[in-house]
């Protein structure tokens, strides 16, 4: 139940933005009766298309970020399917992804605080080397 | 007679790897002929298995940059690794290491599916 999704619809670009709020939160409310919960949802703007998608050139592009689990995604894609303005959507997992880069992250910031704590040795050696660098390609 | 049979055997095998440059086979990509011309260049240091197309040492973007997040919506970076046909280009060429080329790979997908990378033609 702890599934995270991103959705990525593009919605036709003669929408007024009053219709497409309320198109959003028609999605939104969808989402807690099965049991999940809009994290995020980011309103991209209008863009042009890399192709035509149903005769359309431009389109405007939201992004929603939803945890729950599969049903959840289920009826939203359902509903986005019949929606008439939606002409395209995307749904990728991202629970996984997410896990293996706070995990870098974690490793990361983990090897930084050993690093600093000799910090006081490892400048004092690098300036001994950096003059000792210095002459060597002067003498040569 | 047995030195006279050698001698010409000699010098036709020497000649064969000096031959270099632009081959006869005329339609190799640029990205080769820039290879093969820095060839000379390279065998002190490469020294590997005898090939006759030596590339400059290319070293992955996402590995140096430290960029672990490549995703389907930054389709600017996505798009320096697609080319004027809309085709994903391979990793010989871009220097990519294999992982973050399946990731790469797929991000492209993902974005050429909602319509931010195009199939084919030119990205706009």
């Amino acid at each position: 139940m702890n599934r995270t999704y991103e959705l990525m619809f593009i919605v036709r670009p003669d929408m007024t933005e009053e219709d497409l709020d309320k198109l959003i939160s028609t999605l939104q409310s969808v989402v807690p009766p099965s049991g999940g919960s809009v994290l995020r949802v980011d309103k991209m703007g209008k863009r042009r298309l890399a192709y035509a998608v149903k005769r359309f050139h431009d389109g405007i592009y939201v992004l929603m970020v939803i945890e729950g689990g599969g049903p959840v995604m289920h009826e939203l894609e359902r509903r986005l399917r019949v929606t008439e303005p939606v002409i395209k959507f995307l749904t990728v997992r991202t629970d996984e992804e997410l896990k293996r880069l706070d995990k870098i992250k974690k490793l990361r910031d983990a090897k930084k605080k050993v690093s600093a704590q000799p910090a006081a040795p490892a400048p004092a050696a690098e300036p001994a080397a950096a003059p000792a660098a210095a002459e060597t390609p002067a003498t040569a | 007679m047995a030195e006279e049979t050698k001698a010409p055997e000699q010098s036709a095998s020497s000649e064969r790897p000096r031959s270099d440059g632009p081959r006869p086979g005329g339609d190799r990509p640029r990205f080769g002929g820039g290879g093969g011309g820095r060839g000379p260049g390279g065998p002190p240091r490469e020294g590997g298995g005898g090939r006759k197309f030596f590339r400059r040492k290319k070293v992955c973007k996402f590995c140096v940059e430290k960029i672990e997040d490549i995703n389907y919506k930054d389709y600017r970076t996505l798009g320096q690794f697609v080319a004027e046909s809309g085709k994903i280009v391979p990793r010989r060429l871009t220097g990519v290491c294999a992982p973050h080329q399946h990731r790469l790979s797929s991000a492209i997908k993902q974005a050429r599916n909602i319509a931010l990378l195009p199939f084919a033609g030119r990205a706009s």
